[in-house]
């Protein structure tokens, strides 16, 4: 076990643990938005920055590994600076709307996003029948590019090109998904914490004005398709189903489905 | 890796011979990736650029073949080409004229001609204007203009010493002798950071994990840094033999040099002391990314990914190239070890001057000269500014000049740029905000974004804005790039 200090209350965390795990030890509610529990940090949000006594500069609580008598401060003023700048930072250059997690953290932090600019408009891409991308909504968090890598899916359809405020994610010279290696399991979707992936079926409910969330029931239940045995968790309103996922926690799927268990359900209720 | 699904569009001939130069000729395993083709995805960036330096661009049929030979995925290599400043994926001539519009080449008055590319630092700046001439085809070359040197003039670093007699003396020492000769000497990193040179080799000698890596950093890309150049030049046996002794002392068995694309004749003077001398050293070529300097990055880059900065910890000493712990030192830190072992362990720098002054160059000077004398020495016009350590550095006011050139300001890479009375200082902040919005990788959000605020901020001189930006770029972004971003920048507007 290591033992470390964090905002003044000793913790202890066993070793490996990271300055995130040993924060959520002691209820300490640590802002995330390229962080999943089933995908390898990359901490590049930086909203989860901590400050650790002794270091130059703040570090990322989501990969850092506690130290034994290391002494972190989560909430100090420098903190509480940087959390909040970084969140103005992606206010001003993406379109927040549909990331409910962003949101929250930009009421909590005080951030007022539209001094240092205004994102840009919708560029809704609907290149294929199931899927909406909308990259003006894209944090650059990674975390689809690794659902669609090694973390899931082996299926490296997309990945990071270009550099700088003209990074992106893409496909192989941008071409459509069904040019691309794009399997379309839709693990990409789960992962995405900001709406930029979207089913197209929630698409097309929001844009008319019909995706009612609070509304919405959510069932478990089995896959029909094979043997495997996922659990699906169907996301229902008006008696229809709108979407479906999987738990993150669940011991085979770990959130992930392939395209039958995602988007094969229409035969549920034939559609009129 | 599984199976992968590949761009139908074929490579030509020529781009097809050139990626086979890098990786091979193709073994026959029918439509499957040969075996002897997995795992080679480092090959990727020599790949990317044959194929390029061949037709001119990175066709999608080159980056399709390289995709198949490599056993990389299509879209990664696509992210990784994009990645390059200098590989073009869209179709443009097979000569391209690059033009510095960098700090010491705007002082210069650099323009840019009709249809040609601007370019950040070229690492010209004793010789500005300068330029970078790209010629592909069957012969292909990079001409580095204007073509003529000035002659060097130091006592030590760049005067050289016996070939051979460092390395035997090393030989006689043993690892411990050599590494005890180091720490003795106090020497500490050239490349900016001044870590202390033997204790990093330590590190490495102690990690049970093998192989160890040596990596020389010649990827010199900081704004008016040219003295690895010039060493590279002039001294490339020095820099081999350097290479060897860090090798023998901290048990590598592989040595990588990393130069930057922009340096044709420092790479092929290189490449030829390096086939002289028989150790099993790799030279590996950029392709214009700046945040490359930074010791992960360049991994990244060498091991055929984006080169984006890795978390620290852990360090490279632990966790380095290919994972594998792995020893990083700059050109001229490397060069020191050998005179440091034939007795002179005297703590000459390497500083680059330009800007106004009447005589541009690199000057060899003890640490601890005072920042005047070397001003005079070059015939440096009356400043209102002088910047030390580049873009990442720090803006001198007139009444700051009375200083020691040690490591207690900041030195970085030795960078000393002269802004005369009649200077655009304004200009050149800007032209430093551009150069960072630029090269961020565009990993993480402080550097992502930041620096583009930055930039807009500054045009509209929003004084209280470019303070909170500097501090959440300082604070919280991943690499040294992000965290120095926002520092000439502000000491710079402290002069306006």
């Amino acid at each position: 076990m290591i033992e470390i200090t964090i905002d003044g209350d000793t913790v202890e965390v066993p070793a490996g643990s990271t300055i995130l795990d040993a924060a959520r030890e002691r209820g300490i509610d640590t802002p995330t938005l390229c962080y999943g529990e089933t995908l390898t940090p990359v901490n590049v949000c930086r909203v989860c920055v901590v400050e650790v006594e002794g270091a130059r500069t703040l570090v990322p609580a989501c990969s850092r590994k506690a130290e034994d008598g290391m002494v972190v401060h989560t909430d100090s003023e420098r903190v509480r600076t940087s959390r909040r700048l970084v969140l103005e930072l992606l206010g001003s250059a993406t379109d927040l709307s549909t990331a409910p997690e962003a949101l929250a953290y930009i009421e909590r932090y005080d951030a007022h996003p539209e001094r240092l600019g205004a994102p840009p408009p919708p560029a809704p891409k609907l290149d294929n029948e199931l899927y909406m991308r909308d990259y003006s909504k894209c944090i650059l968090c990674y975390k689809c590019v690794e659902a669609c890598g090694v973390d899931h899916q082996n299926t490296f359809a997309i990945a990071v090109a270009g550099r700088g405020f003209e990074a992106r994610i893409s496909t192989e010279f941008d071409v459509t998904l069904p040019e691309s290696a794009c399997v379309y399991c839709g693990n990409c979707i789960a992962v995405c914490p900001t709406g930029a992936l979207m089913p197209t079926s929630e698409y097309e409910l929001r844009a008319a004005g019909e995706w009612r969330e609070q509304e919405q029931t959510e069932t478990d239940t089995i896959c029909p398709y094979c043997g495997v045995g996922c659990t699906l968790t169907l996301h229902t309103q008006d008696g229809e189903i709108v979407k479906v996922s999987s738990p993150d926690d669940h011991d085979v799927t770990r959130g992930n489905l392939c395209i039958k268990g995602r988007f094969g359900y229409t035969f549920v209720k034939p559609r009129p | 890796m599984p199976d992968l699904k590949l761009l139908e569009a074929p490579p030509s001939d020529a781009e097809r011979d050139a990626i086979d130069a890098v990786v091979g000729v193709e073994a026959d395993a029918g439509n499957r990736v040969a075996r002897r083709d997995r795992h080679r995805r480092q090959l990727l960036l020599p790949a990317l650029r044959a194929a390029q330096r061949r037709v001119g661009w990175v066709t999608p049929g080159a980056l399709g073949y390289a995709s198949r030979r490599l056993d990389v995925p299509p879209a990664e290599a696509y992210g990784v080409a994009t990645f390059y400043a200098l590989l073009s994926l869209e179709e443009r001539p097979a000569e391209v004229l690059h033009v510095c519009t960098d700090l010491a080449c705007r002082l210069a008055g650099a323009e840019v001609p009709e249809g040609a590319h601007p370019s950040p630092c070229l690492g010209l700046c004793e010789l500005a204007p300068a330029s970078l001439r790209t010629v592909a085809g069957e012969e292909p070359r990079e001409i580095q203009l204007p073509e003529t040197r000035l002659p060097v003039d130091g006592d030590r670093l760049l005067k050289g010493f016996p070939a051979g007699e460092a390395l035997a003396r090393a030989r006689d020492l043993g690892p411990e002798g050599v590494m005890d000769a180091i720490e003795q000497a106090g020497l500490l990193g050239r490349g900016g950071a001044a870590f202390p040179t033997a204790a990093k080799w330590r590190a490495v000698a102690q990690q049970p994990a093998r192989p160890h890596y040596l990596v020389c950093n010649a990827d010199e890309s900081e704004p008016g840094t040219f003295k690895d150049r010039v060493l590279m030049e002039e001294q490339p046996g020095a820099i081999v033999e350097a290479i060897a002794i860090a090798m023998l002392a901290t048990g590598c068995e592989k040595g990588y040099v990393y130069i930057r694309a922009e340096y044709p004749l420092a790479q092929e003077r290189m490449a030829a002391a390096i086939a002289a001398s028989g150790h099993d050293i790799e030279l590996r070529i950029g392709a214009g990314a700046y945040v490359c300097g930074e010791e992960t990055a360049l991994f990244q880059s060498i091991e055929g990914y984006r080169g984006e900065p890795r978390a620290k910890p852990p360090f490279p000493v632990e966790v380095g190239l290919f994972g594998k712990p792995t020893v990083v030192n700059n050109v001229e830190t490397l060069v020191n070890v050998p005179h440091i072992l034939l007795g002179d362990a005297r703590p000459t720098r390497l500083f680059c001057l330009s800007g106004n002054v009447a005589r541009p160059g690199l000057y060899e000077r003890e640490l601890g000269t005072p920042l005047r004398e070397l001003l005079d020495d070059a015939g440096a016009e009356p400043p209102q500014a002088v910047l030390l350590g580049g873009a990442a550095g720090t803006f001198l006011g007139p009444d700051e000049l009375d200083i020691a050139l040690d490591f207690k300001v900041t030195l970085g890479s030795g960078v000393v740029m002269v802004f005369g009375e009649k200077a655009d200082l304004r200009g050149a902040i800007h032209s430093i905000a551009d150069f960072f919005r630029e090269e961020s990788c565009g990993q993480c959000v402080p550097c992502r974004i930041g620096t583009v605020r930055q930039v807009e901020a500054l045009e509209r001189d929003d004084r209280p804005v470019l303070k909170e930006l500097a501090q959440v770029m300082r604070d919280a972004s991943i690499c040294g790039l992000g965290q120095t971003a926002a520092s000439a920048v502000q000491s710079g507007l402290a002069l306006l």
